[in-house]
């Protein structure tokens, strides 16, 4: 007879096998069998002790985002499980692949509404790819491989896996398969042919083609097959939020970043293109604004392994089902070399005027405080643009996302499709943690940053080397903007009456300073790049300062205000 | 666009949960659902969902895709009335002395093709299987005798094209199987 483990033992020895190093989670009274086991196992799986469990779950995603493998989080029922929803759902909206396993009352006591028992599947259900109660030891291998299968295969999300604890404590043989087959999920279908045709006759006819570079170019690392198609075919290349880095910034076909704060050469010639290439990107509104007149000259051609994304925003004209690597790899020797410079020249002008007339103000404000974007830009250029950018949620996010550049693929972590305040400080934790080669840098407001604020704690046991830039304006500055612009300027509710941060940080041990002036923010940065180690710096930021271009939400892509006055000139 | 009656048939593995993973797809999108019946298919282990809602059909396009990608969920069809045949049945209790005191029973079960399931002296158990229009109508005939319970079922449908699309998925996903 096989010798018999706990379902304790199976689950870590599962994730192992999964090739689990990391996992993040906060112990409790219906997970400790597996904590107890956790005991044994240090020295093969590392356990990151976070201060809430919310932000192990955006710990686990931004592990995932910059490493690409599967984030995992252990913590206990009720609770606990209640807090992990957000992260659950911000990673089903940026398709980030996680594990998250939440402890569960003792089977018996299932529905009886015993200590620290709540619905977990249930309510998760609509928030995950896949939600499952494991109620016997000897289930927990089988749902573990299928787990790991589900969350990081086809388009990534993230999975729940509920266990009881009489199926931690049960005894069970351990022999583990991996998963590779599900009957009803098919997560690299094959590519169409005929799919293929058709949209290579699209490109090669078009005259004015663009195309949107999403998040899925990340996840399936097509970045150069990405820069190839852009490069044979002269195609100019835009990029959703969370398809930065998919493309160089200084490449020369890359045109900026689409959406309500893009840059305006995308946004108003997504109306003069004759043919849209969305790839891994699922026309958020965010981007589109007006559904009804966005892209209104153009065919639209979408590539995605999210078949369910075909038309649901925008209507589309061809569409290749499929893995964006392994599409763009097929669909490259079927696309003609040319040249577009006269179309690549219609992005002159917008970038012109962004550069003189929003740009050149954000960048050299006349004011004496700062603007989050000269920040931003000025850690960028200390870090000779190399590293891993992770925002937080608001003006932080638009603005450090708008003025950093990027050379490296899987250099931006932000909450795009959620915007989940509080993301920022875990996330940052657990990018730093998956690839501690590279340079961190977390852009956060005064707002985000309390929202999560206890995983200082984190950093300060880990001795994590996320470099903190606090663009601190004293505002809900997102919030004030809409308030300024929209609501007459009546701010209610966003003012914030702040700690002192850099005490704060320093009550965790953590080396931090204020930028009061323009002077200090060179050295300031130095010194933060510099230390080997976590680093705070709390930027006083001029609260008026806003986040522009701005295409009001639900208005026409080609809408662009400039400032608060004055609106871009379509001609 | 115009509302209309669409009938989504979805086939699930035999999995926990599958029920709540697919209602929430219609009361996500503010859909309410007109019927809905669920059994095991003619294929071992294979559940067959038939639900009935009143959308349009970009919107109906959608919540099939939405379904569909639910993990144990193996396909999901939409439909229109013309596309398929369909039946639902009902059941009507009706007080035996009233019926017996009137002369034209014989005629309404005949009329409306019902059957007569259980007689005592209290009460007569009558079915009709039909679409709604049809039950509705007996319905209306036996009001006179002061119905005392009426209870339709979901509908049941199979479709009129002469594809089977889900063995034919099958098929395709043993084939992947055994590539693999």
């Amino acid at each position: 007879m096989k010798e018999l483990i706990s379902g304790s033992d199976a689950l870590i020895q599962s994730l192992i096998l999964e090739g689990t190093d990391m996992v993040f989670g906060y112990p409790g009274g219906s997970i400790m069998p597996v904590y107890d086991r956790l005991f044994d196992y240090q020295d093969r799986l590392k356990h990151i002790l976070v201060r809430h469990e919310q932000g192990a779950t955006h710990a686990a995603q931004g592990y995932a985002r910059v490493t690409g493998r599967t984030g995992v989080v252990i913590v206990t029922s009720g609770p606990a499980a209640t807090n992990v929803i957000t992260g659950l759902s911000d990673a089903l909206m940026d398709s980030t692949p996680m594990v998250v396993v939440t402890g569960q009352v003792a089977t018996p006591f299932l529905g009886f509404d015993a200590f620290q028992e709540t619905d977990v599947v249930g309510i998760t259900q609509p928030i995950t790819k896949w939600s499952y109660q494991i109620r016997r030891a000897e289930d927990v291998a089988w749902a573990v491989a299928r787990a790991f299968y589900i969350a990081s295969t086809g388009r990534p999300g993230p999975v729940v896996l509920d266990i009881t604890k009489d199926a931690q404590v049960g005894m069970t043989e351990f022999d583990y398969k991996p998963c590779n087959y599900i009957r009803s999920y098919n997560p690299r279908p094959d590519i169409k042919e005929s799919d293929l045709l058709k949209a290579a006759e699209l490109i090669n006819r078009a005259e004015r083609p663009m195309i949107l570079s999403g998040h899925g170019v990340m996840i399936s690392g097509a970045e150069a097959e990405l820069a190839e198609l852009a490069e044979k075919s002269d195609i100019p290349v835009a990029t959703t939020l969370l398809g930065l880095s998919t493309i160089p910034s200084d490449h020369p076909l890359y045109k900026g970043m689409l959406g309500m704060h893009g840059n305006i050469g995308p946004n108003v010639n997504t109306n003069r293109a004759d043919l849209i290439i969305a790839i891994g990107m699922r026309f958020d509104d965010r981007i589109t604004g007006n559904v009804k007149t966005y892209a209104r000259n153009a065919k639209v051609l979408h590539i995605d392994i999210d078949s369910s994304e075909f038309g649901k925003n925008i209507p589309v004209d061809a569409t290749i089902h499929g893995d964006a690597r392994d599409a763009l790899l097929k669909l490259l020797p079927l696309i003609e070399p040319r040249k577009r410079t006269r179309w690549l020249g219609m992005f002159d002008k917008p970038q012109q005027i962004e550069s003189e007339q929003v740009i050149e103000r954000e960048l050299h404000p006349a004011g004496p405080k700062m603007t989050m974007g000269e920040v931003a830009a000025k850690v960028s250029e200390a870090t000779g643009h190399r590293a891993i950018v992770v925002t937080d949620v608001g003006q932080n996010q638009m603005l450090s996302a708008r003025y950093s550049r990027y050379s490296e693929p899987r250099s931006i972590v932000t909450s795009g499709g959620l915007g989940t305040m509080g993301f920022g400080l875990p996330a940052a934790i657990g990018a730093k943690m998956g690839r501690p080669d590279r340079t961190v840098c977390f852009f956060t407001g005064d707002g985000g940053l309390q929202m999560t604020i206890q995983e200082l704690g984190t950093i300060m046991e880990y001795g994590t080397a996320v470099k903190i830039i606090l663009l601190n304006n004293n505002f809900l500055g997102n919030v004030r903007q809409w308030q300024a612009l929209f609501f007459k300027g009546r701010f209610s509710q966003t003012p914030l009456v702040n700690p002192d941060f850099v005490a704060i940080a320093g009550a965790y041990g953590i080396p931090a300073e204020n930028v009061e002036t323009r002077d200090q923010l060179d050295g300031a940065i130095g010194r933060m790049l510099g230390h080997d180690g976590p680093y705070l710096i709390n930027v006083n930021i001029d609260e008026t300062d806003m986040v522009f271009p701005m295409t009001p939400a639900g208005g026409n892509v080609d809408f662009v205000m400039l400032n608060q006055t004055e609106i871009y000139p379509v001609d | 666009m115009d509302e209309q009656l669409f009938t989504v048939t979805v086939f699930t593995e035999n999995q926990v949960g599958l029920l709540n993973q697919i209602s929430i797809v219609f009361t996500r999108r503010c859909l309410n659902i007109e019927s809905l019946s669920v059994s095991p298919s003619s294929i071992n282990g294979i559940h067959k969902f038939t639900i009935t809602c009143y959308s349009n059909r970009a919107m109906m396009e959608r919540v099939v895709k939405q379904i569909e990608k639910r993990i144990d969920v193996l396909k999901s069809f939409l439909y229109t009335d013309d596309e398929i045949v369909y039946q639902e049945v009902a059941l009507y209790k009706v007080p035996t002395p009233r019926l017996l005191d009137d002369r034209t029973v014989e005629e309404i079960i005949r009329r409306h093709n019902a059957r007569i399931l259980e007689i005592t002296r209290e009460y007569v158990i009558i079915e009709k299987t039909g679409h709604s229009d049809e039950t509705e109508s007996l319905f209306d005939e036996l009001k006179k005798y002061d119905i005392r319970q009426f209870v339709r079922s979901g509908r049941v449908a199979v479709t009129k094209s002469p594809e089977e699309y889900l063995t034919m998925y099958l098929e395709e996903q043993e084939c992947r199987l055994n590539e693999l």
